[in-house]
Parts: structure tokens; sequence; C-alpha cells
């Protein structure tokens, strides 16, 4: 038996009064029909799956000629919604304003992952191109039987099909199938694979593909209309918020709840475990409660961690928990002894965090034996299924509708806070609103990992690069999944964790460098307090790239100038070295990126440094490169680096990009940005501090980030599509949102070193940290 | 509790609430104001942002009884479905990614406008300096304020 969501939704008085999912999801005015009939599988609960090779799961047209498209990703401000749009309306033929895009909501749209590595383009554009192009065939055929003319002599334009010898007999999408059913079946083994019987279209034949229609989601974020999953509010909602463990890995030994029952709004103290958290009528209530209840925790027996000026000490001592098979080519070590110049460095990279603007959030109404639960989270599909489990619930008596939210760039600890209002929900009986407040998120939400890394280098007499070592030692034990019902942190705290923590990873540098002997080696070591701790790692925007990068191509810079060679240059020859490439041109892709980014930035050939000035400020540029699957970045950084501060602006950015096909270049340039100054916070500012048991960085005050003011005064983005063959049908379209993240905290190193002839292996790059390594160089 | 009046995008509205109670709560959970949003709750972030009397002021640490003049929300800055020339340049530069910070940085940018109608880059960048933006916008955010600078007549 299948009920539709519209049906629930009518049987479910709360749902509709304020802040419904019906609001939410709602595809165009006036039209409900086909939506309400749109095909779900599965059992008795509300909330069935709906079914990826159902046509009507992705695409419904409406009886006024627009369509609406379901897909099931989230759009966490790349403008991914809208390339959607693109894709599929040209695949449709229907023009981009009419149509609409509906993502992420579990029990409506078909389970496409969310958001995650970059890949919504790379991986999801593809089914989607391909049920739109069915639709259209479909939609053709019937126009077919109802004008009489055969397939192959009609034409398509605008969601209006006609005979191409006669334009005036015409018919529009909307007469064939407004409001109706395709009731056609796909085929393919799983959601990425979807297809019908229709092929896409040669990319050339696209039309909106390649433009850039504004994004339709920023009117309403600009003019205050739209509604964040901050914003639900229900009838009978109560406000929550957590009281967190004051030390890491403190357990509860008494509470008082005395020490606020008398507070106005105060509802219920929760607790289980290790985890706390206050309920109140009002939002300020909570956080006064919160702030006011008294309990008494035990510390751990033993220190949860070094502290954060030992951790790089500690991370070098510990035994690893893993270490990876080292990938070897040629004979590392006799390379290295034969070679007629040796270079060492280590590099180290602190923990960062994701710190979104806004604290985790969500809302959950239990309403009649169901659980919705409202949030940002990226992978809303993944967060369903884990409350369900978490809360031991059907999975059709559980959604999760995805609503914008503050930065959604990995595993943030919008996963944690949706499990947690979900668990208040279902204890209170009531819907409730939790929210973390600053402290929380900033010193508990989860963390990229640190990072140290040795690398060691020969170059023969010639100055080639002969022999490369890289191994990296990675604090990433126990690292996060998301919406895991074992290890999100209200599991941890209230006893329900696994077993054993997942034993994480370090990552490989990502380069097309050609050299004769080389080694990789990874190893993964853990701090003290694997749970329980604010120091838990998880996948933050471009998971260790920029950490791994930092050190892969500065070493190369090193090596450059050991080599008294142009950085620039020294990579094309290592490129040049290699004959092969991979199926997707990635070395071609290379060279052509490493050169765009040098032409936009007007680079002259020169060996680092430059010839430090006399002046205060001293400027240098920096170059480094690398890729993330298939798309290939090539990144400049300007720096000036002020002598007698130690402050570094980066001021200006040249980025070269190469993700395939672009299909909105104003979006995908905004993207680029956005994820470059990311990166150059993490490179200036960003580093989590902490004392032997508590993390320090609780604020913007003790965790800092690029502002305005360190914005440079210069950006150049240059879209390159590198591929030998472009006029190729099926020119692939990769990911663009974590790419420029990875090289451009080394570019930013390489041109403190170029500035000022000083080294800096140990990031971020605060002004006191540069300033001490000016002095000691007597620069 | 107490009954407080305040003047809110032009009109007057009643609220009973505990006074100290700051005024982002009662914005957005008594008058359904959502333009201002909790970011910090120690005014480091600028989320929160809200113009009274023509100043951009962080409501999150703005006891509700003390706010005396007038209050314009991110809601309030369309008039008559107009949009203010900030947030048409906002539209025009494509400024937001998530979007979140963007009530904060536009109401700072319409304050900074309305002191430095001609504002330098370093007018800028200082008059700014105390919005964040954990998407880093920021390069877009002055694009779009130099576009509404220029369109806005002086």
């Amino acid at each position: 038996m299948t009920q539709s969501r519209r049906d629930f939704i009518k049987t479910s008085g709360a749902l509709i009064v304020g802040f419904s999912a019906a609001a939410v999801a709602e595809p165009l005015a006036g039209e409900r029909s086909a939506e309400a009939s749109r095909s779900t599988q599965g059992g008795a609960g509300p909330y069935p799956d709906p079914d990826f090779r159902q046509l009507d799961s992705w695409i419904v047209v409406h009886n006024d000629n627009t369509a609406t498209f379901y897909v099931g990703k989230t759009d966490l401000g790349q403008g991914t919604g809208t390339a959607f749009r693109q894709i599929m309306s040209d695949e449709l033929d229907v023009a981009f304003d009419k149509t609409t895009c509906v993502m992420g909501n579990t029990d409506v749209t078909v389970d496409q992952g969310g958001s995650g590595g970059s890949d919504a383009l790379q991986v999801d554009g593809y089914p989607m191109r391909r049920v739109a192009a069915e639709a259209r065939r479909v939609l053709l055929d019937m126009a077919s039987q109802r004008l009489g003319v055969p397939v192959d002599r009609l034409t398509v334009a605008d969601a209006v099909v006609s005979v191409k010898a006669n334009p005036s007999t015409k018919i529009t999408y909307g007469e064939l199938i407004g409001g109706k059913r395709f009731n056609v079946t796909l085929t393919g083994n799983n959601v990425d694979a979807t297809t019908g019987v229709a092929k896409v279209k040669a990319v050339q034949d696209l039309k909106m593909t390649g433009q850039s229609p504004r994004r339709y989601d920023i009117p309403p974020k600009v003019d205050g209309s739209a509604k964040w999953a901050v914003d639900v509010k229900l009838p009978g909602m109560l406000h929550a918020r957590n009281v967190k463990p004051p030390v890491a890995g403190a357990s509860v030994i008494a509470i008082d709840e005395s020490s606020v029952r008398s507070l106005p709004g105060f509802v219920k103290v929760v607790r289980k475990e290790n985890y706390v958290a206050v309920v109140c009528e009002r939002e300020e209530q909570a956080i006064a409660a919160a702030r006011q209840l008294k309990v008494s925790w035990k510390k751990p027996e033993a220190q949860p961690f070094p502290t954060s000026e030992e951790l790089f000490t500690h991370m070098r001592r510990a035994a690893p928990t893993s270490s990876s098979r080292p990938n070897v080519t040629g004979n590392l070590e006799a390379a290295l002894g034969s070679a007629a110049t040796r270079v060492e460095a280590e590099y180290e990279i602190p923990f960062q965090g994701h710190v979104a603007i806004g604290p985790a959030h969500a809302c959950a109404d239990p309403s009649n034996g169901q659980m919705t639960v409202y949030s940002n989270d990226m992978k809303s599909y993944g967060m369903r299924n884990g409350i369900a489990q978490f809360l031991d619930m059907p999975r059709d008596r559980v959604r999760v509708i995805w609503m914008d939210g503050p930065q959604g760039y990995g595993r943030t600890a919008a996963d944690d806070a949706g499990f947690e209002a979900a668990f208040l929900a279902k204890e209170l009986g009531r819907p409730v609103r939790v929210q973390w407040m600053r402290e929380e998120e900033t010193a508990w939400d989860t963390k990229g990992p640190a990072f140290a890394i040795k690398m060691r280098g020969g170059l023969d007499a010639g100055g080639t690069l002969v022999a490369h070592d890289y191994e990296a030692r990675a604090a990433d034990y126990g690292h996060l999944g998301y919406n895991e019902p074992d290890t999100v942190l209200i599991a941890q705290l209230t006893g329900r964790r696994r077993q054993t923590p997942a034993s994480g990873s370090a990552a490989a540098p990502s380069d097309m460098y050609a050299v004769p002997n080389r080694r990789v080696a990874t190893h993964v070591v853990s701090l003290p307090l694997v749970w329980e701790t604010p120091l838990r790692t998880g996948n933050l925007r471009d998971p260790n790239g920029p950490q791994v990068t930092f050190a892969s191509e500065s070493f190369i810079d090193e090596l450059a100038v050991a080599a008294k060679a142009d950085p620039i240059e020294f990579r094309m020859k290592l490129f040049n070295a290699g004959t092969g490439d991979d199926s997707g041109f990635k070395r071609a892709r290379s060279i052509a990126c490493a050169q765009a980014a040098a032409k936009a930035y007007g680079w002259q050939s020169r060996s680092s440094p430059q010839r430090v000035g006399t002046g205060n400020i001293l400027t240098g540029r920096g170059f480094a490169y690398a890729f993330r699957g298939q798309t290939v970045v090539a990144e400049i950084a300007e720096v000036e680096v002020n002598r007698r501060t130690g402050r570094v602006w980066v001021k200006r950015l040249v980025c070269a990009h190469d993700c395939g096909l672009v299909v909105n270049p104003e979006a995908l340039r905004r993207t680029i940005e956005g994820a470059m100054l990311h990166a150059v916070s993490r490179a200036l500012f960003e580093e989590v501090r902490f004392d032997s048991e508590r993390v320090t960085s609780v604020n913007w005050a003790t965790y800092p980030i690029l502002t305005h003011a360190d914005t440079p005064e210069r950006i150049d983005v240059v879209l390159v599509n590198g591929d030998p063959n472009q006029n190729r049908a099926d020119l692939p379209h990769y990911g663009a949102g974590e790419a420029s993240c990875k090289p451009m905290i080394a570019a930013v190193a390489n041109a403190i070193f170029d500035a000022t002839g000083v080294r800096l292996r140990r990031a971020p790059f605060r002004a006191e940290r540069v300033l001490a390594a000016l002095k000691a160089a007597n620069v | 509790m107490s009954a407080i009046t305040l003047k809110v995008n032009g009109k007057p509205r009643t609220v009973d609430v505990d006074p100290r109670t700051p005024l982002l709560y009662v914005l957005r959970n008594d008058l359904d104001l959502h333009g201002p949003r909790f970011g910090c709750g120690l005014g480091q972030c600028g989320a929160c942002t809200v113009i009274i009397d023509g100043a951009a002021v962080r409501s999150c640490i703005t006891a509700t009884s003390a706010v005396k003049g007038d209050i314009t929300t991110l809601e309030g800055l369309t008039t008559n479905g107009a949009l203010h020339p900030v947030q048409q340049a906002w539209i025009d530069e494509q400024v937001p990614a998530c979007g979140f910070c963007q009530n904060g940085q536009i109401l700072t940018a319409v304050a900074l406008l309305k002191k430095t109608p001609r504002p330098t880059d370093a007018q800028i960048r200082e008059g700014m300096a105390n919005v964040l933006c954990r998407c880093m916008t920021y390069y877009r955010v002055q694009a779009a304020i130099k576009r509404a600078a220029n369109g806005v007549a002086v």
C-alpha cells in the first residue's frame, strides 16, 4: 500500500500550519495533481522512497507548460540547482525559466545521496540528463500519436512540438501530459545508472549549458524571503540547547534540576548518559537555562589530548594506528643516495574546523508516529536512514526535509544536530528545535585532520628531479562518516557508539609529475581520547587535499629553488617527462592549466626567491597546482609580507581551472573564488587551539578567519578546457566545488618564500609566526 | 515579561517578553522576521545585524528594552516591492554562496553607504571588516558595494 505525500500532509494537521513541507517543496503554484501521484515504492509508512526507475519521480510537466525537476541533491550555495535546471531543460527542450527544481527532500526526490565529493555534475548530472532526454522522447511519441505525424517529422522547441513542414500544427507539452503521469519505467542497477531509451544530446547541441542564467536561489536570500532550516517554526515547538561536557571525555555524575526548574518557560532537562540538553518554551529561555543548569562532571582518568603546541611532537612519536602499503616506483633510496642534490623538509598543518557561520541546528516534528526533520544537512538521505536506525523507527516513517543553511562543505555538525532534534522530539512528544551555541560549534564541530608530512627529494646534476619521497602522518583515527547512528555525537555521548573507531586515512599528493623513483607512504595516528572528544575528524572541504598539497607543492618549489629553476618551468619538465596520459587527459590538461595560469598572471621566468626588497612591504608570487578527481587547477598567489608586523596579505589570485564542460561559467567563477579564499583563510589564519583537556578556540576571536580587510584586490579565474578533443559530443562535466581549495596553501607559502626567502613549513602563516620566522632569518 | 513596543520596518509592534531578551530572538521568534540570524551571540560576526536609526546594530547583543529607534530588518529594505539598490547590486553581482551571512553583509553595506556614499576600497574593507562570511564571498560583496555606490545618487 502506498500513501502519497500529499495525502499524508492533508491528514497531518500539524504540518500544514506555519511552516510545512508543502511550503518547502512547492513546485509551481496551483499544480499539485501530478506531484500527488508521483511514484513511490515501499511499505506502509507515510514516506516510501520515490522510485528512481519511474520517470514520474524525476519530472513533472504541468498544465501551464512548465516543468519541475526533482533531484536528490542539495545546493550548498554553488548554484548546483540552477545548473541542474540548465542541463535538464536543455535535454527536455523546455525554456530554462519555465522550470523549477526541488532538491533533497527525502520523500519527494529520489535518493541521489545529497551532496558530497563535488560530484553533482560529474556523477549525478548524467542520470538527470538521461531522464530529461527520456521525457522528451516520450512526449515526442505522444505528440506523434496526437498529431498523426511520425516523430522524425516533428521538431520541439520551448516545450512546443510542431510539424517541421507545417509549424502551425503544434501541441505543447502541457497539452500532452500536463498534470498527468508519464508511467514510464526506467532502467539501471542504481540511481546513478538510471536511464531511459533516449540518448542524451551532443554537448554541442545544449543551449543553456555554458550560459550563465542567474541563480534562482539568490533573490530570496537577498530580500529576506527565503525560508531556511533555521527558520522552521511549528505549532507547539519547543527550544532546546545542549549542555556539553566542560572538558573532553567528562562524564555526568549528577544533575541538579532544581537549578533551572523555576526559570520561566522551563520544560525539561533531558539526560541520557553524558548527553544533556535543556528544553524550554522560548529560545532565549533555553539558552539561559542551559547556562544555568548545574551539572557535576567527572573528568576522564587520562589526559584526553596533548596541547596544540605539543600536537606535532605527539603525532611524530605516536605509533601509527594504521599505515598504508607504500606506493613505490623505481628505487627511491638508491636514487636519493646517488643524487647530486638532496632536499628534505617537514611540514605541519594543524586541525582546522568547518566552523559554520550559523551554528548547527535542526527542527524535528514527531507527530502521528512519524518523524520529520528539517535540516540543512547536505546528505539528507543519509540523515533519514541514520535517524531511523538511531530511533529504531521504520525508514518509511522518517523523512528529512532539506532546506538552505550555512556552509555545508563536508561533514559538519549539522549531522549531529539533526539526530539531537529527532531524539529530543521523540522524548518530548512535541516538535523541538535545537541549535548549538557559538562556543559549541567552534569547539565541537568536526575538524579536518592535522598532518605532519616529511618529504625528501633528489636532483641529478642537471637539476632534474630523480627521487621523490612523501611520508605523511594524519591525526585522523576515528574519522567520522556522515550521519552514522553509531558515531554522531549524541550516539557517542549516550553510549551507543560502535565498537571499533574508523581507521581514518592520510592522502597522497595528486599531481601528474613523472619522477622515476618515487615513494608515497601514509600513516594514521590517534590522539589519546578517541570518543566524546571535540577533536573529532571528518571530511572538511576537499578532505586532506589542502594539507597534503601544502606539503607536496611547497616541496616541489623547494626542489625548484635547489635546481635554480623557475617553479612553473620546473613543473613543466615533470609533466613532460611523462609520455602517457589517463583517460581524462589529466596530464595534457595539467599542462594547459599551468600555462593558462602563467599567462593570466603575466608570469616572468625566474627562480625564487627574488631579491629581497629594502622596504617594509615585500612582494612575491607563488605557484601551485593539483587535481581533484578529473578537475585540474593551477593557482598563483601574489602576496605582500609586512616585514615589521609579519602580516601577509594575499593581494592577487589567479586560478586556471579545468572541470571539463562548464555548465554555468559565472556561478563557477564564484565557486572558485570562494573556495580559493576559504583556503587562503586556512593558509593564513585557521588553527584549532587546545589545552590538554579542552578546545580553546571557541569563537571568532579565538578562531580567526579571513575577513573583508584581508580580501585580495584582484582575482582572475580562467576557465580552461584542455581536453585534446574539445569537439567530442560527450565532453564530460567534472566537479568544481572543492578542487580550487587544494593548491592554495602551498601557493601562498611559495609566494611568501619568493618575497622573503624564508620558507614557512608550519601553517597557518599568522603574523606572529611569520614575524618570528623573518626575525630568525634576519630578514 | 513586559509589554514592549518596537517600531519595526515602519510599523509599531508590541511584544510581551523579558525586557533583557536580545532583540534578535524577538525579531525572529515573536515577529517572524528571519532576515537577522543567530551566528555567534557575541557581536563578532554580524549575521544578526539590523539597522536602527541608520546605523548597523548587532541584535544578538542588544537588549530589547534598550531599543529606542526605528528598526529596519532585511525584509524592510524592500519598499513597495522594489529592491533597495544594494539588494539589486547583490543580485547583479550574484554575491551569495550559501547566503547565511548576507543579511549582515547587506545591511552593513547599506549603513556604510548611507554614511559614506562613495567609499574608497580602504573604507569598504574597514567598514565591512567585522562582518564575517564563511563561504568567503568578500570579493563579490566588495564588488557589489562599489556597484551600488556608483548607482546611488550622491
